[in-house]
């Protein structure tokens, strides 16, 4: 990570502070209607429309292991690019608030704490310090390359 | 010379080379045909001839000596043999590559020639001979032309052709001026000048027919013989050029058709399709609020989008002969290799597919004829030792199918051992040793990765390309494969591909409060479920339907609805993969035009549908893909065969 401050955009989530960098969004949305995808698990679990383009709407809840809710005033979908090895995908992704834009040094963010951490650790790029207090930075591109890899998988079985 | 220029000649390069192909390919079979030989020879004529101009001179010097070859073929002076179509093929190949890497193709244009001199009866040193016994035969001194009125608008340039008459020797032009009307009467883009040209010594006639060689009937060309040329002779060739040269003048006119970047048809569709998202969200809105004369609108509206669409959609449908041509090439060379004499039929060339989809599978369809010729036929003795004729047989057919189009790749060779091909999958690692699979399973082990039969590596197939890379390739494009075989007999491997990828008539149906569409080109027809099979219970699940047992799958249950099931369900009768499967849904909604929106490479690996798309109210429904929900029903029907048998 260089040591140039990065602009990132925080939202919470359960308990949790996320930050993401403001570079990937796309756009905050109000909650739209989402279609329910069959099958397709807990996580990336249905689509919605975002002007024209059919988007896949993720809850990170389901790989921080945090227990689900109900949508409030606050819930926003946060619509964002996430970079993957075959090209950059869109995706959108829950947020119980979001809160503003603001920079972040990355000096400050330290790496997870292999023990007694409450997130997976291949989940997280690291914690920053902000305000006094901690902002997870989500490892998006290896949280959606483990889904892609554990549903191919999922296919190859039912396949056989 | 402008880049697009240049793209355009690329692209005439291969269509030309695709052409000549062709008709040395028939050529081979037919050598009598003296049209081909014509039409081989002009393709040979023009690629040299733009190559030359584009600045390809390798290129263009290499394939004067096929020329050569080819217009004394044409005139009879020499007889076609099976060598010379042998090594014109190989040309063939080296003249793409010669216009990407001219030097790194020299050494091998180089060998093609020494075929070519050798393949010639008389051998290279002919031409040579030829070269200087000819013009003492026909020549010509001075010559007047004039070209038909139209040809400005058709593109041709008279300098070009003044400009090639000079390169043939020292020459002197005059323009004759004598049609050329008042100023008043004038239309500046007719040519009404004619030219005169006399050359200070004699040149061949040939040379100077040649240049003519693409101005046919209208053209009005007078030789004046040098002195010591035999006239009947002259008479003669100039009575024999319109009648070769004229069918060429057609793809020259070339007013009835023109070339659009793909690209540019890509964005119209795109915009096709946003227009029919809008116009359904009219249709919506008009429904609503009941206004007559909103509705009538939206009524024109919808009228008109369905043409613009079906119009668009038409404008990408190429026919599967663009990418035969090339097969049967693959399939001569094959069985030139492999020593196995093959016939190679192909049906259905005319039904059409959207052209990116017929890009798509013309990989699939190469490794799928190499693995036929080579796994699947026999060797010539094999063949004879089994009572079966020597030559084996690949027959590729294209049908429609409904909203399909079905492709069929059969040969008539050792067919699939099942045995076999179990016992390598065990091997691998891909069933257990005591797994009782299905046939069909067993044959669908052969589309997994990692699983090759072919006991040895051939130079043919096996290079390490699977049939899971054809089966990938095929499911991207929303199709499926089919493999059957019967030992002994040959092998079937079929492909359903969808039309298109853009826009379908789709069925809106619900279930559990949630709405799904349905490719309309697949449903059957509607019925009610009858109240004892409502709810879901033990026993078959089948249908009758006028006498006939139609099995069916509650959409429900597969996709996991949890909501309580509404009063009179109805079922919607699929058709795919040959195989009629009634879908319980909880109601029909409405006829929609469907734009398919791809899904995310998150979702890619979910089974059963297609893709996605808007509907009229902004939501967001998913498009069933059929093949895949009755290939899911049949897994979950296998499977519990399997469990109730153990």
């Amino acid at each position: 990570m260089s040591s140039k401050p990065i602009d990132i955009v925080t939202m919470r989530l359960g308990r949790e502070m996320l930050a993401i960098a403001a570079s990937d969004l796309h756009e905050i949305l109000e909650p739209v209607p989402v279609t329910r995808m069959p099958n397709s698990g807990d996580f990336v679990f249905g689509l919605i429309n975002v002007r024209g383009a059919v988007v896949p709407l993720a809850d990170l809840r389901v790989v921080f292991g945090m227990p689900a809710e109900a949508a409030t005033n606050d819930t926003r979908m946060v619509v964002l690019d996430v970079p993957l090895e075959t090209g950059p995908v869109t995706v959108a992704i829950l947020a119980d608030k979001v809160l503003d834009v603001s920079s972040l040094d990355p000096a400050t963010v330290e790496p997870v704490p292999p023990v007694g951490s409450r997130w997976p650790a291949e989940a997280v790029r690291g914690i920053g310090h902000r305000d006094g207090g901690f902002v997870i930075l989500p490892d998006l591109p290896a949280i959606f390359r483990t889904h892609c890899a554990r549903s191919a998988e999922l296919r190859k079985d039912i396949h056989r | 010379m402008t880049d697009e220029a240049g793209q355009i000649f690329l692209q005439e390069a291969a269509e030309l080379v695709a052409s000549l192909e062709r008709d040395l390919l028939e050529l081979e079979t037919t050598p009598e045909t003296s049209d081909l030989v014509n039409a081989a020879f002009r393709s040979l004529h023009t690629l040299k001839g733009s190559g030359a101009m584009f600045g390809f001179a390798a290129m263009s010097a290499f394939l004067h000596e096929f020329e050569t070859a080819f217009d004394r073929i044409r005139q009879g002076e020499v007889a076609l043999s099976p060598a010379i179509v042998a090594v014109a093929l190989r040309a063939c190949d080296r003249i793409l590559p010669m216009i990407a890497t001219p030097e790194a193709e020299a050494e091998a244009a180089r060998s093609v020639l020494d075929a070519l001199a050798q393949a010639m009866p008389g051998g290279g040193a002919h031409v040579a001979q030829r070269t200087e016994a000819a013009p003492p035969l026909a020549t010509a001194s001075r010559l007047r032309f004039r070209l038909p009125p139209d040809v400005l608008r058709l593109g041709h340039d008279p300098q070009m052709l003044l400009d090639e008459l000079r390169e043939l020797g020292p020459a002197r032009v005059q323009a004759i001026t004598a049609k050329i009307p008042t100023l008043e009467t004038l239309d500046p883009t007719d040519c009404l000048m004619a030219w005169e040209v006399s050359f200070d010594t004699p040149v061949p006639r040939g040379a100077i027919e040649d240049v003519f060689l693409f101005h046919g009937d209208d053209l009005e060309l007078e030789l004046d013989p040098a002195e010591k040329a035999d006239p009947p002779l002259a008479a003669a060739s100039t009575a024999a050029q319109p009648a070769t040269t004229g069918p060429k003048t057609q793809p020259a006119a070339g007013g009835e058709t023109m070339r659009v970047a793909t690209e540019r048809l890509d964005e119209l569709m795109d915009r096709v399709g946003e227009l029919v998202i809008v116009e359904a969200r009219l249709q919506a809105l008009a429904s609503s609020r009941k206004d007559p004369a909103l509705l009538a609108v939206a009524e024109d509206i919808e009228r008109l989008a369905a043409g613009l669409r079906s119009a668009t959609m038409s404008m990408r449908m190429v026919p599967i002969a663009s990418v035969t041509g090339r097969f049967r090439r693959l399939v001569r060379d094959l069985s030139a290799t492999l020593g196995k004499p093959i016939r190679f039929e192909v049906t259905g060339e005319d039904t059409e597919l959207d052209k990116t989809m017929i890009e798509l599978i013309a990989d699939p369809l190469v490794h799928l004829l190499r693995n036929a010729a080579d796994h699947g036929l026999e060797t010539a003795e094999t063949r004879r030792a089994a009572g079966k004729p020597e030559s084996g047989t690949i027959r590729l057919a294209a049908t429609y199918s409904g909203a399909e189009v079905l492709i069929t790749l059969t040969d008539d060779g050792r067919g699939l051992d099942l045995g076999r091909i179990r016992a390598r999958a065990v091997t691998n690692g891909l069933i257990a040793p005591e797994a009782q699979l299905s046939e069909r399973e067993l044959y669908a082990l052969i589309f997994e990765p990692g699983f090759s039969t072919a006991a040895a590596v051939t130079e043919v197939s096996g290079r390490g390309v699977g049939m899971d890379v054809v089966r990938r390739s095929i499911e991207q494009l929303r199709g499926q494969i089919e493999i059957s075989s019967e030992p002994g007999h040959g092998t079937t491997v079929t492909l359903r591909l969808p039309l298109t990828l853009a826009i379908i008539d789709g069925l809106l149906v619900e279930v559990g409060g949630e709405r799904y569409t349905i490719p309309l080109a697949a449903v059957e027809e509607c019925v009610e479920l009858p109240a004892d099979q409502a709810h879901p219970g033990t026993g078959t699940a089948f249908l009758n339907i006028r006498g006939a047992l139609v099995p069916f799958l509650r959409l429900r249950s597969l996709f996991g609805v949890t909501a309580p099931p509404l009063l009179h369900p109805k079922v919607v009768v699929v058709q795919a993969a040959g195989n009629r499967i009634g879908l319980v849904v909880d109601r029909i909604v409405a006829n929609t035009q469907t734009v398919i929106k791809q899904l995310s490479p998150l979702q890619a690996h979910l089974r059963g549908f297609s893709g996605a798309t808007i509907l009229g109210d902004g939501r967001v429904a998913l498009v069933l893909d059929v093949g895949q929900i009755v290939a899911l029903g049949r897994e979950a029907e296998d499977l519990h065969r399997r469990e109730s048998a153990a």
